[in-house]
C-alpha cells in the first residue's frame, strides 16, 4: 500500500474512533444540564443523584474524548504536511478560535463539575455544568466550519504557484459562514444529541429490565425520549438541508449518493441497491422514479448533473458512498420510528412493562454511532478524490517526505493501541452502569490489597484511612 | 512592513507564552507523575496523584492551543516539524494517551496488581514526555536538516544526540523539582516530611544539570547568544532566571513553598525566554543552510489571518486566565481524597 491510502485509513480509523465520544458528551451535556436544573428548581435528591451518575458517564466519554482528540490535531502535521501548509491560513482562524473559546472552557470547567461538588455552592457548579456543556458545543462549532471548509471552500484566495501554492484568508465570516457550515452543523449536533439521548435510554432501560433503580430509571428515560423525539427530527430535517447544499454545491456527491451517472437527466432515489462502478448502473435496487429531482427542486422532471459530467479522475468511489449514505438514512428512520414509539407507549402507560421495546432501547444506544460514522464517511468519501473540494487533491496532500514503513508503523501502534483503549472503555462504562446511581458512596474511599500484596507494603496499617 | 513585522513578532511571543503556561502548568504535574512512584501505599499515591486531579487535563490543553496556534500562525513550521518528525512524534502522542489513560483508570479497581500496573504508566509516561520536550527543545536549538523545499531530510535517529539528551534530562529534572514543591504545598504530615526530601535533591539535580547545560550551549551553540551581544540590555533576563533558580533552594530550606514555587515557575518562564530570544526571529534553524531556515517572515500565515488571530486572542485569552485563575483557587489548599477523586 502506498503512503497515501494508508495516511487516509489511519486518519479514518483514528477520527472514528475519535468520534464515539465527543457525540456522546456533547449529548450527554445537554441532559446534566437539564438534570441539574431540575435539581436547582425542585431541591429533589433524585435529580441530584442523576446528575451526579450522568456526571460520572460524562467525565469517562469526555476523558476518552481528549485522550483521542489529542492525536486529531497533530495528525494534520504528521500526515498531512501539505495539505497544512496549503489550508494553515485558513483554519489558523478556526482552530485559534476553537483552543481559546472552546477546549479551556471545557476542561477547565469540568474539573468543578466532576471534582468540584463540595467546594462550590449549587449555583456555580450548575454555572459550571452550563459552561461545560456550551464549550463541548463551541468546539463542535469550529471543527465544522473547518470541514465544511473543506467541503465549500469560501472567503480566500490563491497565493503562489505550483508546489508553493496555498490558500490565504480574505474574509473570516465568509469562511465561518460558508456554504455548508451551518446545515451541516445544525446535523451534527443533532447527531450528537440522538447519541447522548440513546445511551440515557439505553441504561434507564436496561436498569428498568434489571428491576433496579427505578425511580431514577424512569425519570432519566423520560427525559431521554423527549430529547430522542425531538433530536430524530431535527435530524431528518437537518438532513434534508445538507443534502440541498450538497446538490448545489458538491454535485459529484450528490450524484453518488444517489448512483446517479446520466449527465443531465431526472434523478431517482433508491431505498437500496448496489452500485456497479463497472457498468455504471445500480443493480438489485428499489427506486423511486424522479424522487431525487423533486427533493432537490421540487419537479421530479428537472434533471440533476450526474456522475458522468465528471473526469473519472474526479468522481468519488460511487458504491461506498452510495451504501454509506443510504445505511444512515435507514437507521435514521428506525431512530425517528422508535423515538416515537418509545413516547407512545410512555403515554400509554404501557412503556414500562414492555420488555422487548425496553431491549430495544437498550441495543439503539449503536444506532447513531453507526448512522454518524457512516454519515461522515459519505460526506468525506464523497469529497474524494478531493481533499479541498476542486482545490486540493487527497494525493497532493499527503506529507511528501513520509516513508510507507513509517505510516505502516504509526497505524499499526495506533490500532493496538486504540484496541486497548476501546476494551478499558467498555470495562469502565459496564463498571459504572453496574455500581448504578446509588453505589457512588462506597465506592473508592477504601482500599483493599489482595492477600499478594500486603507484606510487600511496608505502611498498609494505614488502609482504609482516607 | 511595519505592521507585518509587529504580527509576526507577536505572534511568535504569543506562542511562546502559550509554551511557558505549558510547562509551568504540565511541567509541574508532570513533575507530579515523575515522583509518583515514590508514595509507599496507595492512599499516599492517590493523594500524589488527586493533587493534579483536578487540573491536569486543564494543563494539557495548553499544549493543544500552542500546537493550534502553531498551525494558524506559522503553518510551514508545524507542517515541517510534525511530517520530519514523525516518528517521535507518534510516540509522544501514544505516551500521552497512555497517561491520560492511566489516571483515568488506576483507581478503578481496587486490585493491587491494576493499580501499580497503572502507576508505573503513569509515573513513566510523566517522566518520557519532560524528556521527549526537552529532547526536542535540544534539537530545536541545534538546528535540523531543511531542505530548499522546506521539508526535514533527516531521520528519527538523527533526534537523539548527546545534546538533545542532556537538555531532555535538564527538562525532566527542572520539572521533577517544580512538581516536588508543588506537592508539599498539596500534602501534610509524614508524606509532606518525605516530599521535603525529595524537594532538595531535585533542587540539588537540577541545578547541577543547568550549570552543566549552561556551559555546553555556550560552548558548542555560540549562536543561541548572538541575541544577546548585539541588544545586551536582554542580559537583564539570564540575570533574573538565576536570580530566580538561586532562590529555589533558599526557599526550600525555609519551608517557604508557595514562594519556591513562584520562583521555580519564573526559572521556567525565564529559561523558556531566553530559548525563544535566542532564536528570534529564526523557528526552526536549518543545519543545511541558513536561508533554509523557517523564521517568523516565510514560515508565517498571511497579515491578515494573523491579526484576526490577534483579535480572537485579545478577546479569549483574558477569559482563559481569569478561569485559570478561578480553577486553581476553588482547588486551592490540602488534597482532601472524596467519592470523586482518582
Amino acid at each position: 500500500m502506498d503512503v497515501v491510502l494508508l495516511s487516509r485509513i489511519q486518519f479514518a480509523f483514528t477520527i472514528a474512533f475519535h468520534y464515539i465520544f465527543p457525540p456522546l458528551s456533547i449529548g450527554l451535556g445537554i441532559f446534566l444540564v437539564m438534570m441539574e436544573g431540575m435539581y436547582l428548581k425542585t431541591k429533589k435528591k433524585l435529580y441530584e443523584q442523576m446528575t451526579r451518575f450522568w456526571v460520572r458517564i460524562f467525565a469517562l466519554t469526555f476523558a476518552m474524548g481528549v485522550a483521542s482528540g489529542i492525536v486529531m490535531e497533530f495528525q494534520f502535521g504528521t500526515n498531512w504536511s501539505a495539505y497544512s501548509r496549503f489550508v494553515g491560513d485558513v483554519f489558523g482562524s478556526a482552530l485559534a478560535a476553537e483552543g481559546v473559546f472552546a477546549f479551556f472552557l471545557e476542561s477547565g470547567f469540568l474539573a468543578i463539575l466532576v471534582f468540584g461538588w463540595n467546594r462550590v455552592g449549587p449555583k456555580v457548579h450548575f454555572l459550571a455544568t452550563v459552561l461545560v456543556a456550551f464549550g463541548s458545543i463551541f468546539s463542535a462549532v469550529w471543527i465544522v466550519i473547518a470541514n465544511s471548509w473543506q467541503q465549500t471552500p469560501a472567503g480566500y484566495h490563491l497565493v503562489g504557484e505550483g508546489a508553493n501554492v496555498r490558500a490565504e484568508i480574505t474574509d473570516f465570516w465568509q469562511l465561518v459562514f460558508n456554504p455548508s457550515s451551518m446545515e451541516r452543523l445544525s446535523h451534527v449536533l443533532s447527531g450528537c444529541w440522538l447519541a447522548g439521548a440513546t445511551l440515557v435510554m439505553s441504561v434507564s432501560a436496561y436498569y428498568l429490565i434489571k428491576n433496579k433503580h427505578v425511580e431514577f430509571a424512569k425519570a432519566s428515560l423520560k427525559m431521554g425520549i423527549a430529547v430522542a423525539a425531538v433530536a430524530s427530527l431535527l435530524q431528518l430535517a437537518t438532513g434534508h438541508l445538507s443534502a440541498d447544499g450538497v446538490a448545489e454545491n458538491q454535485p459529484a456527491k450528490l450524484a453518488a449518493f444517489e448512483g446517479h451517472y446520466e449527465a443531465s437527466a431526472p434523478g431517482d432515489m433508491y431505498l437500496f441497491g448496489w452500485v456497479d462502478e463497472a457498468t455504471e448502473q445500480v443493480k438489485y435496487g428499489v427506486r423511486i422514479p424522479g424522487m431525487l429531482s423533486w427533493l432537490v427542486h421540487f419537479d421530479s422532471s428537472e434533471p440533476v448533473t450526474g456522475l458522468r459530467s465528471f473526469a473519472e479522475e474526479d468522481r468519488p468511489p460511487v458504491n461506498a458512498v452510495f451504501q454509506s449514505y443510504h445505511l444512515m438514512i435507514v437507521i435514521g428512520m428506525a431512530l425517528i420510528a422508535i423515538s416515537f414509539g418509545a413516547a407512545f407507549f410512555l403515554w400509554r402507560g404501557r412503556l414500562y412493562g414492555m420488555k422487548w421495546f425496553l431491549w430495544m432501547l437498550v441495543l439503539a444506544v449503536l444506532l447513531p454511532q453507526a448512522a454518524n460514522q457512516l454519515g461522515w464517511l459519505s460526506a468525506e468519501l464523497g469529497r474524494q478524490p478531493w481533499a479541498v473540494y476542486n482545490l486540493l487533491r487527497t494525493s497532493d496532500a499527503v506529507s511528501p517526505i513520509l516513508s510507507a514503513q513509517q505510516a505502516w508503523f504509526s497505524l499499526i501502534m495506533f490500532i493496538l493501541v486504540y484496541a486497548l483503549l476501546f476494551a478499558l472503555f467498555i470495562f469502565l462504562l459496564d463498571n459504572k452502569i453496574r455500581t448504578g446511581p446509588t453505589g457512588l458512596e462506597d465506592e473508592t474511599s477504601t482500599y483493599e490489597y489482595t492477600k499478594r500484596g500486603v507484606e510487600s507494603l511496608p505502611l498498609d496499617g494505614r488502609k482504609g484511612k482516607t | 512592513m511595519e505592521l507585518t513585522f509587529s504580527l509576526n513578532t507577536a505572534w511568535f511571543a504569543l506562542i511562546g507564552v502559550l509554551f511557558i503556561g505549558y510547562a509551568i502548568l504540565d511541567g509541574f504535574d508532570l513533575g507530579v507523575g515523575a515522583l509518583h512512584l515514590l508514595g509507599r501505599t496507595d492512599d499516599e499515591r492517590r493523594v500524589i496523584l488527586n493533587s493534579i486531579g483536578p487540573v491536569w487535563d486543564g494543563n494539557e490543553v495548553w499544549l493543544i492551543t500552542g500546537g493550534g496556534a502553531l498551525f494558524a500562525a506559522f503553518p510551514h513550521v508545524y507542517a515541517t516539524a510534525f511530517s520530519g518528525f514523525y516518528t517521535a512524534f507518534i510516540l509522544l502522542l501514544l505516551v500521552l494517551i497512555f497517561r491520560a489513560v492511566a489516571i483515568e483508570f488506576r483507581s478503578k479497581r481496587k486490585s493491587r496488581t491494576w493499580r501499580s500496573m497503572w502507576d508505573t504508566a503513569f509515573s513513566l509516561s510523566s517522566m518520557v514526555i519532560a524528556l521527549l520536550a526537552g529532547v526536542a527543545l535540544g534539537n530545536v536549538v541545534q538546528g535540523v536538516p531543511i531542505g530548499p523545499d522546506k521539508e526535514y531530510a533527516g531521520d528519527f535517529l538523527r533526534l537523539i544526540n548527546p545534546y538533545a539528551l542532556l537538555v531532555g534530562v535538564t527538562t525532566l529534572s527542572l520539572f521533577v523539582m517544580h512538581g516536588s514543591i508543588y506537592l508539599i504545598l498539596k500534602t501534610e504530615g509524614d508524606l509532606q516530611g518525605r516530599i521535603r526530601g525529595w524537594a532538595k535533591k531535585a533542587v540539588g539535580a537540577f541545578i547541577v544539570l543547568y550549570i552543566v547545560l549552561t556551559a555546553v550551549t555556550l560552548t558548542t551553540v555560540p549562536h543561541m547568544t548572538e541575541r544577546f551581544r548585539d541588544v545586551p540590555a536582554l542580559l537583564i533576563l539570564p540575570v533574573l532566571t538565576v536570580l530566580a533558580i538561586a532562590n529555589i533552594p533558599r526557599e526550600v530550606t525555609h519551608a517557604r513553598e508557595f514562594r519556591a514555587f513562584l520562583s521555580s515557575g519564573a526559572t521556567i518562564a525565564g529559561l523558556l525566554a531566553l530559548f525563544g530570544i535566542g532564536l528570534y526571529p529564526t523557528i526552526l534553524i536549518s543545519s543545511t543552510a541558513a536561508e533554509f531556515s523557517l523564521n517568523i517572515y516565510n514560515a508565517a500565515s498571511s497579515e491578515r489571518t494573523l491579526r484576526i488571530m490577534l483579535i480572537i486572542a485579545a478577546i479569549g485569552m483574558p477569559f482563559v486566565l481569569a478561569y485559570t485563575i478561578s480553577i486553581y483557587w476553588v482547588f486551592r489548599g490540602k488534597v482532601k481524597l472524596e467519592s470523586m477523586s482518582y
